[in-house]
């Protein structure tokens, strides 16, 4: 049985919605953005068309996910200045605020992973299959040198995010079962194995990341008490030590640019250790 | 463990930089390459389009598309006619690219292109100069035998139904053997002309479309590359390359005695 269920502390400390506010925050910004997509094709309201690997908002905004448009620069094609003016404007973003704040912001596969995470906690399968967490740069060189050698966007065929977010847009198909590969593996395998091991596409932004201004800081790590809450929600809990448990000479700012941004570990911890906050 | 203590009993201390590659790395790298192959297989097995699958108009040829297309759907959603789709996991079409089936749908040539001017990324190309020009495939009257004019009737229903009429499908007439006394008014499809719009394979009265658009490269055949026409060289030389009346033996029977 679970001996400790993370954040309860917190709850009745700083009470409900103080103890839930990012995670909070980050529900209305993913189910918004999804919910901008989804207006078009069920409501007829077409602000936003496309799907996340291509967009125009308004009519004008073009917004190109950097990670196909690179692919297809590796597959040879001259890509049309629309979408690189997209993928400039998404780059340049998320290389300001954070490049794996699109996983816990904007991508909607992080509404199904987090659910699979709270999954095996509640069920309590701590003893999973060991993956190494570098596995996903290994795919992501993978993917680029399969894009030039074939000449084609070959990971479009199997890649479960996008997928994933063009099946709700447009229809799933058999992308149900690539899903329900990902919520199995992410539930009974490895606790957070698609977005903290294999994905290829978080590697991407992390990589995008790299200099990010926005950052977690363990501002006040003294005030630790060794709970554990914090690594237990953390998507990436090895990005939390440096910061947290660094001797008094080493920074409090977490610089991983493995962090994603959710702020989940601000909600979580109980004397408010954490805090957003910049880089610089 | 065992590892670790072997070797700080030997010469060399190994770290955990050896172990991280032996746990780490090599497992990683080697997941990395089985998916990477299974993938290429993939790509190999799924290449070109099946015939039931046209691209809109403007496509890049198919190997490059799939090097171009975003699989993003704005094309999809500029389509006034709806007609077009993204193809999901499972279908025989790479994930995520757009196609229309013309039996179903056919494309409507908007004159001002609008899935063209939607797509970012240059896979539907923009220097398409008019719709005309497009060649989204070709229409090929694949049944000799159960279509309706072949059969001496005079259906002309994918002939009337061109946007091309008595351009890219013309009626040609023929004797029909048949009756003796009437004409066969055979539709015959111009690739100079032919758009593959679809609306002739959508339009046949049959229950199983005689006409049919096909991606260009399974409705054409290609002349081999050293093949030279006579009379297209004749004209380019401005005369025949060989003497024009060549003397041949009459090669008639004996007249016997």
């Amino acid at each position: 049985m679970i001996s400790r269920i993370p954040g309860r502390e917190a709850i009745q400390k700083k009470g409900f919605l103080q103890a839930q506010k990012w995670l909070l925050l980050r529900r209305i910004s993913q189910l918004g953005i999804l919910g901008l997509f989804l207006l078009g094709p069920f409501a007829g309201i077409w602000i936003v068309r496309g799907s996340f690997s291509a967009s125009t908002t308004l009519g004008f905004l073009p917004l190109t996910d950097p990670l196909i448009v690179l692919q297809s620069i590796v597959a040879g094609h001259t890509v049309a200045v629309k979408a690189l003016i997209g993928a400039l404007i998404v780059f340049v973003f998320y290389a300001m605020i954070g490049g794996r704040v699109y996983c816990s912001w904007a991508c909607p596969v992080n509404l199904l992973t987090d659910a699979a995470a709270w999954l095996n906690r509640r069920l309590d399968l701590k003893r999973s299959f060991n993956m190494s967490r570098f596995i996903r740069y290994w795919l992501l060189g993978m993917i680029l040198v399969l894009a030039s050698a074939t000449g084609t966007i070959v990971w479009e065929w199997l890649n479960p995010v996008t997928i994933f977010q063009r099946g709700l847009l447009f229809g799933m198909g058999l992308g149900w079962f690539l899903v329900a590969a990902v919520l199995i593996v992410d539930t009974f395998v490895t606790r957070r194995g698609w977005c903290g091991h294999l994905c290829p596409v978080g590697a991407f932004y992390s990589l995008l990341g790299f200099a990010s201004i926005l950052r977690v800081k363990a501002a006040k790590r003294e005030q630790c008490t060794d709970c554990m809450d914090c690594f237990t929600v953390c998507p990436e809990p090895q990005v939390i030590r440096p910061a947290l448990k660094g001797d008094e000479n080493s920074s409090p700012m977490i610089f991983s640019n493995n962090c994603i941004n959710c702020g989940r570990c601000i909600d979580i911890c109980p004397h408010d250790v954490f805090r957003f906050s910049k880089r610089f | 463990m065992d590892i670790e203590k072997k070797n700080s009993d030997g010469k060399q201390q190994k770290g955990p930089d050896r172990r991280q590659f032996l746990t780490e790395t090599i497992p990683a790298a080697a997941g990395a390459l089985v998916l990477a192959a299974g993938l290429g297989l993939y790509h190999r097995t799924a290449r070109a389009l099946p015939a039931y699958a046209i691209r809109p108009p403007g496509a890049l040829p198919e190997g490059r598309f799939l090097g171009a297309c975003l699989r993003c759907g704005q094309c999809v959603r500029a389509c006034p006619y709806q007609i077009l789709h993204l193809a999901e996991l499972g279908d025989d079409i790479p994930t995520g690219t757009p196609f229309f089936i013309p039996r179903k749908g056919y494309c409507r040539m908007c004159e001002d292109m609008p899935c063209i001017k939607a797509c970012p990324s240059g896979s539907l190309s923009k220097s398409l100069p008019t719709i005309y020009e497009a060649r989204m495939g070709l229409a090929v009257l694949v049944d000799h035998e159960n279509c309706l004019n072949y059969l001496g009737l005079r259906c002309d229903v994918c002939y009337r139904a061109c946007p091309l009429i008595d351009e890219a499908i013309t009626l040609d007439m023929q004797v029909n053997r048949r009756s003796g006394v009437h004409t066969l008014f055979i539709p015959i499809v111009h690739s100079k002309k032919c758009t593959g719009c679809g609306r002739c394979e959508h339009s046949c009265v049959l229950d199983n479309a005689a006409i049919k658009v096909l991606p260009i490269e399974q409705a054409r055949g290609e002349l081999g590359k050293h093949y030279r026409l006579g009379w297209e060289e004749k004209e380019k030389a401005g005369g025949s390359l060989i003497p024009e009346q060549l003397k041949l033996p009459v090669r008639r029977p004996e007249v016997q005695p």
